[in-house]
Parts: C-alpha cells; sequence; structure tokens
C-alpha cells in the first residue's frame, strides 16, 4: 500500500514522462522514445493508483483492463493506416464516454462530502466535466461515422441550426443553475440528466453539420475536448495529474486545430459552425467561362514525360487513401530515384482526413521521411519541376485560392503546381472536391488529366515506365 | 489522292516540306507521296531514305506537278530557276496547294493562284487558338528561329555567355535583352538562359510577364496602363506615350547589355523600330544584335534584312533565314505541322482531302477555295490569351477597420484576462486556485511542446495525445471501489473503456512511427 505521498511522488513523475513524451514528437529520430516515456509514464500512473490506499476491488479493474487491454492491442494491430482517422474519432468517443461515466459516479459517490462554495464549485466541475464528455462522445462517434462513409460526409443543415445551438447552450446554463440550486441528489439528477441529453445531440448536431474537408479540424477540435474533458475530472476529484495530462492534451488539440484552420485559411469558428460550399456558385459559372478545355492523357505518355523528367513532385491527397495506391506510387518514387530523377512529395497541412495522414500513408509504403516536404518547403520550388503529379488531391492544388479573390476558398494556402512544366492529375472523375469550388487546375493549358482509379492508373504508368 | 513535294526553289533555302517520318504517317492516312529528287538533301534526308519510306522520287520536275493532286511546299510560289516559269503556272485547275503563303504582302501571287481556280492553305494563317496549336508552322519556326537567333548571336560575340572564374581571370556573364517574348523571344530566352547569361525580356502584353518570369528572367515593362494585347494572341500597335516610355527603357538597357534580340512584330505592318542609331552607337563595342524582324524592315534602324552587317562597332545580324539554318528540325517540325493539318483534312483517312470551310481551323488556313479568295477569314472566336479583364486583378477588398486598433489588442487581452482571474480567486476556495494555476501552467507547458511538433507526426501526435488522455482512466481507479455496486460497475465500465484506449492508442502509435524511416 501506498502512501498518498508516494501515490503523488509517482503523479509528478508520470507528468514529466508526459511532457516528455509530446516533447519527442518534435523529431521522427526521437518520437519513438518519446512513445515509450509515455507508456513509462502511464504505467506509472495507474499503478500508483492501483496500489493507493483508496483502491480494494482488484478483480474488477484487472478483468477491465486487461479485457480492455486486448481489445485495443488488437485493434491497433489490425487497423488499415488508411483508416487512421477512424481509429483516432473512435478512441476520442471512449474518452468522452470515460469522463461522463466518471462524472456520473463522482456526482453520487461524493455527495455529502462537500459543502458551502466547495460544493458549488464541486458541482460546476461535474457538471462541466460531463456536458464536454458528452459532446466528445457523440461528436467523436458522428466523425467515426462520417470518416468511415457509414455517414455521408455532406454537411447537414438544419434550418435554424444557430438558434438551435444557442437555445441549447441558454437552456444548459439555466439546468445548471437548477443543478447547483437542487436540494436533494434526486433533485439535482434531472437537471443533469437533461443536460447530458442536450449535450449528446449537440456533439451529434455540431459534427453532422461539418463537411468532409474540414474533418482534419473536427478530429483535432475532438482530439481537444477529450483532453478539456479529462482536465475537468482531474478538477472534479481534486487530481493534479488529470488536470496537467488534460490541459497538455487540450492545448495539443487545440493547437493542431488552429494549424489545421489557418492552412485552409478559414476561421475556427466558421468551420464549428459548419457549412462549406454555398456561395461558390457566381465564381464556379465565372470559371466556366474561361476559354479551355480538358486534356487528358494516357499512361504511357505519363512514363514518357516522367523518364524524360529531372525534377518530379508527388501531391497527394485524400484520393490516394481512397484508392490504396500509396505502395505503388512508393514503387514508382523507388524506380524514378534510381534513374536519379528527383523525386520529392509535397504535403499540404490539410491534406487527406486528419492531420499528417498522408505522412502516415506515405511512411506506411516506406517512403523516405526525408523525401517529403511540407507545403512551405517546396511551395517556391514548383517552377523548376518537370512534373507535378496530383493523385486524388482537389482543393489543396485549386490555383482559383490564389488567383480568383471571390472564391469561397480565396486565399487559402495552396500548393502551387500549376507554375511546374507540366502537371499530371490523377482522378476518377471531373467532380469537384469537398468544398465544391471549380478547380480551373484542370483547365490549364499544362495540365493532364489521368482518369480512372488511382492505384490502377499509378500501376499502369509503372508498368509502361518499365518495359 | 497523291501528294507531291518539289525541291525548293528559294535562293538559300535549305528546308523541306516532307520527312521520311512524316511520309509514314501520311501514307497511313490512305496518300501517296512522291518528292523530287534531292528535295531533302539540304536537310540531311538523302532520296534512299525517302525511297526506303516508300516515297516515290522523281527527276522530272514539270512531271512532278502535273502528277500531283495536292502540293506541299516551305516557301510561296516563285519564279523557278531552271524551268523559267513561275510556280504557281505548274500548278493545274481544281489542284491544292499547302505551304507558306503570306497573303498580306503577296496580294499578286494571291491574285495569280486565284486565276489558276486552285486551292490554297497557307501554313501562316493557321488561327491561334488551343486546337490548331500541332500545326501551327509559326510557332514551329519561329521556336527554331529564336534558338538560332542565340547561336548565331554566340557566333558573332567575342565573350563566354557564362560567367566564370577561371585562373586566368574572372569572366562576367553575357547580358541579353530580348524585345518581345513570343514564341521567338521565349526560345530566345530559355537558350541564352541556358548558356549561362543573365537575360531581360520585354513585352507590351503584360500577361507574358508570367511566361518571362518562369523561364527565370527579369522582365522589364512600361509603368502604365496599356495593354498591348491584340486579338489571335498578337501584339497591337501602342500609344505615343507608351512608345516614348518604352523607348527610354531600351535607350537604357543599350548601354547595359551586350546581346538585343528583337522579335517585335505587328500581323500585317512593318515591323516597329524600336533600336534607333543613337542606341545603336551607345552600345559596347563588340555588341550583337539579332534582329529577328528583318524580314518585315526589321526593329533596328540599322539591320540590313539577310546580311551581317557591323555599325558603330555592333554586329547587326539581319537574316531572314535563321529557321532554313537549322534545316533538319525545321523540316521535322513543319512536315509535322503539316501531317497535322492533313489528319483534320482527312477525318475518314481515306486519303481523299475535305476542305471543310465550317471547322474553324481550316477556315482560317484555307486562303484561296477554288479559285476564290477566303482570305482574310472572319475573327476568330476564342482568343489564345486570357480576355484584358482577366488581366487586371480585382481591386483588393480594403481591409475593415478592427473594432479595436492593432496595438491594443494585446493590452485589452491582458486586462480582460486579469479581470477574469481577478474575479475567479475573489470567490474560489483556495484549493480550487491550486489547482487553477496547475491548470494553467499546464496549458502553457501544452503549447509550448506542441508548437515543437513536425508537421508529419501530427497523426502520431494526435493517437499519442489520445492515448494519455485516457490518464481519465486515474479517476475511474479511484472509485472502483465504491460500496455502492451500481457506480462500482459504471467505474468498472469506464475502466474498461479506458483501457482500450490506452493498449490501442500507444500501441498503434507505436506502429505508426515504426514505418517512417529515411
Amino acid at each position: 500500500m501506498l502512501n498518498q505521498g508516494l501515490v503523488t511522488a509517482a503523479y509528478i513523475g508520470a507528468t514529466i514522462l508526459f511532457i516528455l513524451a509530446l516533447g519527442g514528437l518534435s523529431h521522427q529520430e526521437t518520437a519513438r522514445r518519446g512513445v515509450l516515456y509515455g507508456m513509462i509514464g502511464m504505467a506509472i500512473a495507474v499503478l500508483a493508483t492501483v496500489f493507493s490506499a483508496q483502491v480494494t476491488s482488484y478483480w474488477a479493474l484487472a478483468i477491465a483492463m486487461i479485457v480492455g487491454g486486448a481489445i485495443g492491442l488488437r485493434l491497433a494491430a489490425k487497423v488499415q493506416m488508411t483508416q487512421m482517422p477512424e481509429l483516432v474519432a473512435i478512441l476520442h468517443s471512449l474518452v468522452g464516454l470515460a469522463a461522463v461515466l466518471v462524472g456520473y459516479v463522482s456526482f453520487f459517490g461524493d455527495s455529502g462530502y462537500y459543502t458551502g462554495v466547495e460544493k458549488t464549485i464541486h458541482s460546476v466541475e461535474i457538471y462541466v466535466g460531463i456536458f464536454i464528455g458528452a459532446i466528445t462522445f457523440t461528436g467523436s462517434v458522428i466523425a467515426f461515422g462520417k470518416l468511415s462513409a457509414r455517414i455521408g460526409s455532406k454537411p447537414l443543415i438544419l434550418p435554424l441550426r444557430h438558434l438551435l445551438n444557442l437555445a441549447g447552450l441558454i437552456v444548459t446554463i439555466w439546468l445548471g443553475s437548477v443543478f447547483l440550486n437542487a436540494d436533494s441528489t434526486m433533485g439535482a439528477l434531472i437537471p443533469l440528466i437533461l443536460m447530458t441529453l442536450i449535450a449528446l445531440a449537440f456533439g451529434v448536431h455540431m459534427v453532422m453539420a461539418i463537411g468532409g474537408a474540414d474533418m482534419p479540424v473536427v478530429v483535432s477540435m475532438l482530439n481537444s475536448y477529450s483532453g478539456w474533458a479529462a482536465a475537468a475530472t482531474g478538477f472534479m476529484l481534486s487530481n493534479d495529474l488529470l488536470i496537467v495530462v488534460g490541459a497538455l492534451v487540450g492545448s495539443s488539440g487545440a493547437i493542431l486545430s488552429y494549424i489545421m484552420c489557418r492552412a485552409m485559411n478559414r476561421k475556427f469558428l466558421a468551420v464549428i459552425a459548419g457549412g462549406f460550399g454555398g456561395g461558390g456558385s457566381s465564381s464556379a459559372a465565372a470559371a466556366g467561362d474561361e476559354a479551355g478545355e480538358v486534356n487528358p492523357i494516357e499512361a504511357d505518355e505519363v512514363a514518357a514525360l516522367l523518364s524524360d523528367a529531372n525534377e518530379v513532385m508527388i501531391v497527394p491527397g485524400y484520393g490516394m487513401a481512397v484508392a490504396q495506391a500509396q505502395h505503388t506510387v512508393n514503387e514508382l518514387t523507388r524506380y524514378l530515384r534510381d534513374k536519379n530523377v528527383n523525386v520529392r512529395f509535397a504535403i499540404h497541412p490539410v491534406a487527406g482526413r486528419m492531420p499528417g495522414h498522408m505522412n502516415v500513408l506515405l511512411a506506411e509504403a516506406h517512403v523516405p521521411y526525408d523525401i517529403v516536404y511540407e507545403m512551405d518547403e517546396v511551395n517556391e520550388d514548383f517552377p523548376d519541376v518537370d512534373v507535378s503529379i496530383v493523385i486524388g488531391a482537389n482543393d489543396i492544388v485549386n490555383p482559383s485560392a490564389a488567383e480568383d479573390p471571390t472564391s469561397p476558398i480565396a486565399g487559402m494556402p495552396v500548393l502551387e503546381v500549376w507554375k511546374s512544366k507540366t502537371t499530371i492529375v490523377l482522378k476518377r472523375s471531373m467532380a469537384t472536391g469537398y468544398a465544391g469550388v471549380d478547380n480551373p487546375l484542370f483547365l490549364k493549358d499544362n495540365t493532364r488529366m489521368l482518369f480512372g482509379d488511382a492505384k490502377e492508373s499509378m500501376e499502369a504508368v509503372f508498368k509502361a515506365l518499365s518495359i | 489522292m497523291k501528294i507531291v513535294v518539289p525541291k525548293e526553289v528559294h535562293a538559300g533555302e535549305k528546308r523541306v516540306a516532307l520527312t521520311p517520318e512524316s511520309a509514314k504517317q501520311l501514307q497511313k492516312l490512305g496518300f501517296t507521296l512522291a518528292l523530287e529528287s534531292g528535295a531533302g538533301a539540304a536537310a540531311s534526308f538523302n532520296d534512299d531514305d525517302y525511297r526506303a519510306a516508300d516515297v516515290e522520287v522523281v527527276e522530272d520536275t514539270r512531271q512532278l506537278w502535273r502528277d500531283a493532286d495536292i502540293v506541299m511546299k516551305v516557301r510561296p510560289p516563285e519564279q523557278h530557276p531552271q524551268l523559267g516559269v513561275d510556280e504557281s503556272e505548274l500548278l493545274e485547275a481544281g489542284k491544292t496547294l499547302i505551304s507558306f503563303i503570306w497573303p498580306a504582302q503577296n496580294q499578286d501571287l494571291m491574285q495569280k493562284l486565284s486565276e489558276r481556280k486552285v486551292t490554297v492553305l497557307a501554313m501562316d494563317s493557321v488561327p491561334r487558338i488551343s486546337r490548331a496549336q500541332k500545326l501551327d508552322a509559326l510557332s514551329s519556326m519561329a521556336n527554331i528561329g529564336g534558338y538560332r537567333a542565340i547561336i548565331e548571336a554566340a557566333e558573332h560575340f567575342g565573350r563566354f555567355f557564362t560567367g566564370q572564374i577561371t585562373a586566368a581571370g574572372k569572366v562576367p556573364p553575357a547580358r541579353v535583352l530580348v524585345i518581345g517574348a513570343g514564341v521567338a523571344g521565349l526560345a530566345a530566352i530559355g537558350t541564352a538562359k541556358g548558356m549561362g547569361a543573365i537575360v531581360r525580356a520585354f513585352d507590351t502584353r503584360p500577361e507574358v510577364r508570367e511566361q518571362v518570369q518562369s523561364m527565370d528572367a527579369e522582365f522589364l515593362e512600361v509603368e502604365m496602363d496599356e495593354d498591348g494585347g491584340g486579338s489571335g494572341g498578337y501584339a497591337k500597335e501602342m500609344s505615343d506615350e507608351f512608345i516614348r516610355k518604352e523607348m527610354a527603357i531600351f535607350q537604357q538597357q543599350a548601354e547595359e547589355v551586350d546581346i538585343i534580340v528583337t522579335t517585335a512584330l505587328i500581323p500585317g505592318k512593318p515591323a516597329p523600330k524600336l533600336i534607333t542609331e543613337a542606341m545603336v552607337k551607345s552600345m559596347r563595342n563588340g555588341s550583337v544584335i539579332v534582329d529577328l524582324a528583318a524580314e518585315q524592315g526589321g526593329n533596328c534602324e540599322l539591320t540590313e534584312p539577310g546580311e551581317v552587317v557591323v555599325r558603330h562597332g555592333v554586329t547587326i545580324i539581319g537574316y531572314t533565314d535563321l529557321p532554313s539554318r537549322l534545316a533538319t528540325q525545321a523540316s521535322q517540325l513543319y512536315a509535322t505541322n503539316l501531317r497535322h493539318l492533313l489528319t483534320d483534312l482527312t477525318p475518314d483517312k481515306d486519303g481523299v482531302i475535305n476542305v471543310d470551310m465550317d471547322d474553324e481551323v481550316i477556315r482560317g488556313t484555307t486562303v484561296i477555295k477554288d479559285g476564290e479568295i477566303t482570305w482574310p477569314p472572319p475573327a476568330p472566336k476564342i482568343s489564345a490569351t486570357p480576355r484584358a479583364e482577366k488581366a487586371q486583378p480585382a481591386e483588393p477588398p480594403k481591409p475593415k477597420q478592427p473594432l479595436i486598433s492593432q496595438a491594443l489588442q494585446p493590452v485589452v487581452a491582458l486586462i480582460v484576462g486579469g479581470l477574469a482571474l481577478f474575479g475567479v480567486g475573489s470567490v474560489a476556495p483556495e484549493s480550487f486556485m491550486a489547482h487553477f494555476t496547475v491548470f494553467v501552467l499546464a496549458c502553457f507547458v501544452g503549447y509550448m511542446v506542441i508548437w515543437n511538433v513536425t508537421p508529419s507526426l501530427h497523426t502520431p501526435l494526435m493517437s499519442v495525445t489520445n492515448a494519455i488522455s485516457s490518464i481519465i482512466i486515474i479517476g475511474a481507479l479511484l472509485q472502483v471501489s465504491s460500496s455502492n455496486i451500481l457506480l462500482a460497475g459504471l467505474a468498472t465500465f469506464a475502466i474498461f473503456i479506458t483501457s482500450i484506449n490506452i493498449a490501442g492508442g500507444f500501441a498503434v502509435t507505436r506502429r505508426m512511427l515504426n514505418m517512417f524511416r529515411k
């Protein structure tokens, strides 16, 4: 049995290890060690808690942890790298659900323990903790549904949705005051349950209203919420370890959301308020006037272009993930690099469905990470590039963001592929991207369209190259 | 139908309208081919090459013209030096001639051809629209001309193009000014750049700025709102004010640069005089001017068409046959342009041409149809260049006046934050404030740490923070020993799901990180 002092000491150690874990992720070289720190920190924190004086039900927790851990390991081993966003979303929902559960248990278990201002504060902490947890839970479940295509990725726009949200918030606050002033546990339970239901509905509604292209923001936002939920739980339980870790995770998610929003040149609130793609019709019509037609190309012509090129830039997007083309892309890259063609990858911050999605896919296919660059590192280099290959990306290479001030995505930083000598766009069809904006890139003189499934197209190009 | 290719009779013309390569392609369209003996010799294609490609090689020129259904040439028909007749007279009624014609400059020839009741397609009249690019012989020839202009300049220029630092001293790079950034101008820029020179370019059309800059050359422009883009991708004549400013730029450049390549042409007009004698005088000794507009009178006052002259120590090259000086390449490109035209003319691939006057490209190219002059064609519907309004960027939206001025914002934020803290501190008990301190500090630590995370590791960051946020398990662990069986059950369930999260989150992060490798 550990005394309280030892437990606290263990928590301090765990806190430091968690900070080191996040710090380690600043470089690929130190990332693996960072994760190890995180695991040790978690182990210390859990063991210290288990062996503290308050815990006696070893059987129940052992079974729950072993079964849960086994399921988690299995999920992690089985998941395809293209499904990472879904996995992360569903795991977030678990944190949210746990926060709700812990909140309720705390509500029942600690009643009568506090008095006066302390009781009020404790109640507020429970109330806020459950509120955030519930939003995180349903929001993540919906995000999971959208990412795994179980739910359509089109934003669901209810009439009066802003009013609806506002009404929900006001009712929540009103319920909160009822909750605080309730005399009995049962009297407080009803507003608490009502608030939970509203929060659950709010989580559903919020994510339903967000379109597929904004998913990176949503995923990182939910990441942030799961952190705040943990921090709120920490306040509730007066546990500094939870507060610190919750704050770390919360600010991490918030920063990621901010980076994603900046990469799309959108206001965070605008993303959360949802809906994207309206108002694009005027510029779409204007783009239609532009003289120009789509120039299709065949795989063997692409191969010929590539074999004459010295500088090749590959710009992957969500389409590459959908078609699972990353392995073929790697084979092609390796072949070209053996022929002394300088092949590089340019990754837009919001390419894919979650932050860093493309990097993970390319890493899975064993593309060396030192030829994978961020947008800011290579955007200047496009004029020197002989061939750019855009694989299943659309909005992130849309020149109207830079050239057409009336475009809904105007001002969004984009990869300037059209400045390269030839741009090859692999695409299923001429459909618009998630932003619903027409892409004048496809009509440019130096753009060639290779229609079809990205994987099959890349295979055909590779075959034509290697004979 | 039979296509015949006579030997070019113009003095010094080395190009030929057919190559063995294009012959094979034309045969696939169903044509039979004949060529005058020795027609390709100057472009390094000998008769045996053509015979190998199943082209009949004919010695008798009159016989050749007589057997023809279609005659393909490079130069417009002119007096045949050996036969003593004009080539147009060899062409019988009902036949088709495809060559350069220059109908605006050659009214007499047009009249003569029209009287012969023939059909004439002029390779210089191909409309400049995207679809017709593959048969745009002017562009092909201009490209060669621009390249050759730099090669000619290099021959007459006494120094390296590229800058070098050698044991024998430092060599500055040559400075090249290209006036007119059309096809020829861009080819000249590319060639000069490739040889290591410093290149500047001038053009009246602002839309070519990007093309010039894309070739790593400096774009000079007149600071004035006037767009020099005319219809069909050509330049138009500019106002006097504009020309005055433009000349000032040239005067200044003449003193600085070593080589000037001029390519300024306005369709149907004599070439504008851009380089005055005074400018030539101000150039350094040994400088070179290549005047690609020499045939239309030249952009330089001192140009003598067809000649190389030295004036005031400056070599002025006025060759009018630059494409012909690269005869093999020029023949290949020209023959390919002709082949594309014939492909358009024989949609059925049956060896019979159909001069379809509803087809915009064929309509524009055909200058005489069955003896009737059809030149000039109606204006092309679509311009190859963006319209003028596109060139002018829209008025940038005025930034909104911020509610609070920029400098005050942090101050306001600090005051608001301070008041909020004060508000919390005034009501909250000490124990809460202790936790709150930890919370705020942790937020700052998180902020500092996360900004250092490399973007390529954002996904591992999310999965690891997800695993870490399962620290909430501690809350559940502390509650699991509750005496209330329902609460203990809820806590056990919370432990269960957070365990999934911890194990899954860490394991998948490890899996991902193991994939990142050099």
